[in-house]
C-alpha cells in the first residue's frame, strides 16, 4: 500500500467513526427542543449501554474451555462486592485487577 | 458564554483527575500494547501515534493496523468501522442535552467521546462549585493523552517491553461493572439495565463475537420502544 492509500485507509476510519460519534448532534440540533421519544431514549439507553459495553469486554470469554471464565467470574464478583461494601471506585477496580492478574498468571495456568 | 475563572476551571481539573485514574493505568496498557502490536507490524511509531490521535477508537485502530497490511479499500474500511463503532450513536443521543450550550468545547467534547470518556462523564457526580463544561473537556482531554501517550511508548520501545502484564486489561471491565453498579444504585427501576444485559448475552451467543453489537443495539432500541408506554408510567408513579 503506498503511503496516500494508507492516508484514505487512516482518513476512512476517522469518518467512520466521527460519522457515529457527530450523527445524534447534527441531527438534533441544540437550538431546537429534542423531540420527546429521543429525551426518553437518551435517559433509558445508559442503563443498558452500560451492560452492553461489560458484555463487550467479556465478549471472547469460552465458559467451555478452560479456564471456563471462572477467572472473569471470581474478580468480577470480588469488584461488585467490595464496591456495595465500599462504594469507593478505585479501590474496586484496583482490586477487581489484581484479583484477576494473580488468577490469571499464578492459578489458572 | 460567560467567563469562567481561573479558580473554578482548577477545581474542576481537581475534580476531573481522580475520575480518569483507572482509565490512566488501563489506556496506558492497552494504548502501549497497540503501540507495539504496530511496532512488531513494522510500522514506525509515527503510526499508532497518530492514528490514536485521529481515530481514537480503542477496537477499530487495532484492526486499522490489519486494513493498512491488506490490499487497498477504502470503501471497506469506512463499512466496517461504521459497524464497530456504530456504539457511539447511543452515547451522543444520551449526552444531547447535557452538551447544550457548552460552546466551543462541544466540537472536541463529541470528537473524543470514546467508551470511557462517555462513561465517566455520563455517570459522574460533577461538585458544584465546578463548571460542568470544564470537567468534561478535562476528563476527554486526558483520557486521550493517556491513549496516545501509551500508543507512542508502546511503539517506540516495541518489544523492549517485557515485565508480565498479564491479565491488566481488565482494569477496563473492572471499571464498567463499577460504573453498571453505579447506575444501577442510582435509577428508579431496572428494565433498561435488564434490557440491554439480556439482550447483549442473546445476540452474542446467536451472532458470536464478532457481529454481535449492530443486533445487539437493534434489539435495545426495539425493547425500548415498544415498552415505552409502561416503563414511563411506571418512572411517574415512583416521582
Amino acid at each position: 500500500m503506498s503511503i496516500t492509500e494508507q492516508i484514505i485507509t487512516i482518513a476512512m476510519c476517522t469518518l467512520g467513526t466521527m460519522a457515529t460519534r457527530f450523527l445524534p448532534f447534527l441531527v438534533f440540533r441544540s437550538d431546537k427542543p429534542t423531540p420527546k421519544y429521543v429525551q426518553y431514549l437518551g435517559k433509558m439507553l445508559p442503563g443498558a449501554i452500560f451492560a452492553m459495553l461489560i458484555v463487550y469486554c467479556l465478549r471472547s470469554v469460552n465458559v467451555a474451555r478452560f479456564s471456563w471464565g471462572l477467572p472473569e467470574l471470581i474478580a468480577g464478583a470480588v469488584t461488585v462486592a467490595l464496591h456495595l461494601w465500599k462504594r469507593q471506585m478505585l479501590l474496586s477496580i484496583a482490586a477487581g485487577t489484581v484479583v484477576y492478574m494473580v488468577l490469571v498468571q499464578a492459578v489458572f495456568v | 458564554m460567560k467567563k469562567t475563572d481561573r479558580a473554578v476551571i482548577w477545581r474542576s481539573f481537581r475534580a476531573a483527575f481522580p475520575q480518569t485514574i483507572p482509565i490512566l493505568a488501563g489506556f496506558l496498557f492497552l494504548g502501549m500494547a497497540y503501540g507495539i502490536y504496530m511496532n512488531v507490524n513494522g510500522f514506525s511509531f509515527v503510526y499508532p501515534t497518530i492514528m490514536a490521535l485521529v481515530i481514537f477508537g480503542g477496537s477499530l485502530e487495532f484492526l486499522a493496523a490489519q486494513m493498512l497490511l491488506a490490499p487497498f479499500a477504502p470503501v471497506q474500511a469506512l463499512l466496517v468501522s461504521l459497524m464497530i463503532q456504530a456504539r457511539h450513536l447511543f452515547y451522543g443521543i444520551s449526552m444531547l442535552d447535557k452538551f447544550k450550550g457548552m460552546g466551543w468545547k462541544k466540537f472536541y467534547l463529541i470528537y473524543g467521546m470514546c467508551d470511557e470518556t462517555f462513561s465517566v462523564n455520563y455517570t459522574a457526580n460533577i461538585p458544584g462549585d465546578c463548571d460542568r463544561g470544564w470537567f468534561y473537556l478535562f476528563v476527554t482531554a486526558l483520557n486521550q493523552l493517556y491513549w496516545v501517550g501509551g500508543a507512542t511508548i508502546g511503539g517506540l520501545l516495541g518489544e523492549l517491553i517485557t515485565f508480565n502484564t498479564e491479565g491488566l486489561d481488565f482494569v477496563m471491565t473492572a471499571m464498567f461493572i463499577v460504573i453498571f453498579l453505579e447506575q444501577w444504585l442510582k435509577e428508579k427501576h431496572h428494565f433498561s439495565a435488564w434490557a440491554g444485559m439480556l439482550s447483549s448475552i442473546a445476540c452474542l451467543l446467536i451472532f458470536g463475537a464478532d457481529n454481535f453489537m449492530v443486533p445487539t443495539m437493534i434489539c435495545i432500541l426495539l425493547i425500548l420502544t415498544i415498552f415505552r408506554k409502561p416503563i414511563e408510567k411506571k418512572a411517574g408513579e415512583r416521582n
